[in-house]
């Protein structure tokens, strides 16, 4: 009994899942209804667009890296999107989301190549590009909105219609998820974004280009900033230039809620879900719990933090057991 | 004359659920150089920490001078006057000489802030003493790896300590600072000085040691005058068996050559170096740290990039840009130091040794699990690899399975030569020996083997015939039969030149 305990104490992620259990008991006492179905699904529906962002961020972090320009691409894609429906009303939607998600790729691509080829670090490259695509968005839209009226009602529906009942912004997060978790798991392009976040050298010299790998990773991380911003702005029914602003920090607290690895190398997409599921919960019921707005953002990142630290404790005392063990 | 000054009884160290220390009786004295001696686990570091303060002993006493003390911190063990200089050089290596000696125990004045001069004045006297021609303001990041050493030296003189822990101090060292380290060990040991000396290397231990005390398992197995002792005894001490068994060479029919090496340069490092190697031959490279075997190896698998010579394998002569050319040409190269450039600690030992032929595990970019259980299987048994499964971390194994897992790895990509740089470097004797005996089989199996090693009985043991550079030529080519340790000494020195 005691060792499979000691086994789920082991599993970051089991830790995960239990710090939610107990923020769902504790907001549920306070609010009844917060676990009703209708508010799980707004809850997840909500997150959706976090988690395939953190997915992004997540190959990004696994290499040593940082994307901090995530919430720009978000903006600029979405920007572009919107005007483009805006501009061509009778252009089919799949269409302009497919131009939305080549439009982040594009952007990743420019990181992507700053970091890899320019040799410039991915903390100071993303810095500079997360201004300049901000920026990029101001110029394209000339400091204007898209707004509802403006938008089809096929663009709005993308991320609100639904499959088998499920709303399809939930939909496109569960097949990321999948993607994601597959990408890594089960392709060599993921075992080597691992092998390069765990020791550059060691994997130079087993062939794997880490040029190519950081490419990638920043590519694939703008893609889907892509596909969010069209997301964002169809859902919000609303184009702005300020989309997404701070959301770079949100899909770090995610991975590293989830455990991966600042310094790369280890993480799993798993923790990732719900490191933004975590967050995700919290958004929505510190609301619901009647607490004054004041103090919402503060209770916010204070509850981030001590999750955070109550995983690294749990990861430190799993280490110094590891090191006693090989010791023997 | 001597007398004792530190004096162990009884200490015990636990960790949950095992011991690293039992029953272990040490008695240091002045005057002394004390060889503290086991395998790689045996519980020396443990035991240093204990003497440093870093660690509290489970039970047991400490006395120093005869009084019992307590090293809460590594503070109370400094102030007591003992010293320890690490292995890995723990230096602040953005901050001068001067600060990083003075770090912990700054002198002050009167009012309370540092006094600098002073310190830089007393750092100059304790360099001036140990004869190094070092500048107190230099950063540390500037200096060499032996140079850091002596800053760290310097250190442990600037506490005035009366005992002096060196944990492997030669291991960076080029032969003519191991002198210089000699000359200054030999001086505190006049002066009164104790000092208890790890090592792996026996003839380092012969050469300095006056006395010496063996550990195994975490157990005080024995102690003795190194001047009565030999070398077998020692070992016998250590691992429970004689040195005979440390280089099983096989001899193996040697074949046509393989590797055919011409005038390869590489400015600043090597020039005009020319080799051959043959099938199932063990090609030692002995060299002083910094002679450049390291730079000639990492330019024949591709990593650095020739400027002059050419290589010819098989007959053919081939241009390697990059290590994944080089593996493909069957070519596998096991750096030289497997924490930084071998194995990646934080992934399975399974995707470990799989990760060299990645791409020929995945069809269509699509990971073939089934294959890489097979080639796991397959060598991680070959090499005896001790885990609990092949899913674990590589960084929950020790040193020498890690080595060992390094070895897999490369000798699953199925080459035709194998360059392996310092393979034994720091890991325990039993695995030491396994090595060996796992080289020598597969040059006996018609593998071409490059054996680099710092290690002189290594390459004298195992080699057929070895190449002695110095600073980047080839200073001397010697047949198994006619080496011995002098003339290659000699020729690694530079004082016999010539093939």
């Amino acid at each position: 009994m005691k060792k499979s305990i000691e086994k789920i104490l082991q599993n970051r992620e089991l830790n995960l899942v239990g710090l939610i259990i107990i923020l769902l008991i504790l907001v549920t006492i306070r609010s009844p209804r917060f676990l009703e179905l209708r508010n799980v699904e707004r809850i997840v529906n909500d997150t959706a667009i976090l988690i395939m962002v953190a997915a992004g961020q997540f190959l990004v972090i696994l290499t040593g890296g940082i994307d901090l320009s995530v919430g720009s691409t978000i903006a600029f894609s979405g920007m572009a999107a919107s005007m483009l429906n805006e501009a061509y009303p009778a252009m089919p939607v799949y269409l302009i989301l497919l131009i939305g998600v080549l439009v982040g790729t594009a952007l990743g691509a420019f990181n992507g190549s700053c970091v890899a080829f320019g040799k410039i670090p991915p903390i100071i490259t993303t810095l500079g590009t997360m201004s300049i695509f901000r920026g990029f968005t101001f110029v394209l839209s000339k400091g204007q909105w898209v707004t509802a009226h403006e938008m089809t009602s096929a663009y709005t529906m993308i991320p609100r219609g639904r499959l088998f009942g499920i709303p399809n912004l939930t939909t496109w997060a569960i097949f990321i998820f999948i993607i994601m978790y597959y990408f890594v798991k089960y392709t060599r392009h993921g075992r080597e974004i691992y092998a390069i976040g765990g020791n550059k050298t060691a994997a130079h010299f087993v062939g794997v280009s880490e040029k190519k790998v950081n490419f990638m990773v920043f590519t694939i991380s703008g893609a889907l900033c892509g596909l969010a911003g069209v997301m964002w702005t169809a859902r919000y029914a609303a184009a702005v230039n300020e989309t997404a602003t701070g959301f770079e920090l949100q899909t770090v607290a995610a991975c590293v809620l989830g455990g991966v690895s600042i310094a790369g190398g280890s993480g799993t997409i798993t923790g990732v879900l719900l490191g933004a599921l975590f967050l995700g919960i919290i958004n929505n019921a510190l609301p619901v719990v009647n607490l004054s707005p004041f103090y919402q953002m503060a209770i916010q990142g204070f509850i981030v933090l001590a999750a955070i630290v109550a995983n690294v404790l749990m990861e430190q005392r799993n280490e110094k057991k590891l090191l006693n063990r090989r010791r023997q | 004359m001597k007398k004792t000054i530190l004096e162990l009884k009884d200490i015990a160290k636990y960790f949950p659920g095992i011991k690293a220390l039992d029953n272990v009786d040490f008695t240091i004295r002045t005057g002394e150089v004390h060889a503290l001696i086991g395998e790689n686990g045996a519980g020396k570091s443990t035991l240093v920490k204990i003497m440093t303060g870093v660690y509290q002993p489970t039970k047991g006493k400490i006395l120093m001078e005869g009084s019992e003390v307590h090293f809460g911190t590594a503070h109370d063990a400094q102030a007591a006057g003992v010293a320890a200089i690490h292995q890995e050089a723990s230096m602040f290596t953005e901050l001068t000489v001067t600060e990083n000696i003075f770090m912990g125990h700054h002198l002050r004045k009167k009012g309370g802030t540092l006094d600098w001069k002073a310190m830089r004045q007393h750092t100059q006297e304790l360099l001036d003493r140990l004869e190094l021609d070092i500048n107190p303001d230099t950063l540390i990041k500037n200096l060499g790896t032996a140079q850091r050493h002596m800053v760290e030296i310097a250190k442990a003189l600037s506490v005035d300590a009366q005992l002096v822990i060196m944990d492997e101090p030669t291991s960076a060292l080029s032969l003519h600072e191991v002198e210089e380290l000699y000359k200054i060990i030999r001086q505190l040991k006049d002066e009164g000085k104790a000092i208890v000396f790890i090592s792996h290397k026996f003839d380092e231990i012969f050469e300095i040691c006056d006395y010496f005390t063996v550990f195994r398992d975490g157990q005080y197995i024995g102690e003795g005058e190194v001047a009565t002792s030999s070398v077998d005894e020692i070992v016998k001490m250590m691992v429970g068996r004689s040195l005979g068994h440390m280089f099983p060479k096989k001899e193996a029919a040697i074949g046509e050559a393989v590797l055919d090496v011409k005038g390869l340069s590489l400015p600043g490092f090597f020039k005009n170096v020319s080799f051959t190697l043959h099938k199932g031959e063990i090609l030692g490279f002995f060299g002083l740290v910094g002679a450049g075997r390291s730079e000639v190896m990492r330019t024949i698998f591709g990593i650095d990039k020739k400027s002059e010579g050419t290589i010819v394998l098989n007959g053919h002569e081939i241009h390697i840009s990059s290590p994944r050319l080089a593996m493909q040409r069957g070519i596998a190269y096991v750096p030289e130091d497997r924490q930084e450039q071998g194995a990646i600690l934080e992934m399975s030992l399974s995707h470990n040794i799989t990760l060299p032929q990645i791409d020929k595990i995945s069809p269509f970019g699509v990971l073939n699990k089934k294959t890489e259980k097979t080639i796991t299987e397959e060598f991680g048994n070959k090499m005896e690899i001790k885990a609990a499964n092949w899913k674990v971390n590589a960084n929950t194994l020790s040193g020498g399975n890690q080595q060992k897992v390094v070895l897999a790895k490369w000798l699953a990509t199925d080459p035709d030569i194998l360059i392996l740089d310092e393979p034994t470097k720091g890991i325990d004797v039993a695995t030491k020996a396994a090595v060996h005996e796992f080289v020598s089989e597969m040059a006996a199996a018609g593998l071409a083997v490059i054996l680099v090693s710092s290690e002189l009985p290594e390459v004298l043991g195992m080699a057929d015939r070895i190449v002695v550079m110095h600073e980047g030529h080839v200073s001397k080519v010697l047949n198994r039969d006619e080496a011995n340790s002098d003339n290659v000494i000699l020729a690694a020195t530079g004082h016999e030149e010539g093939m």
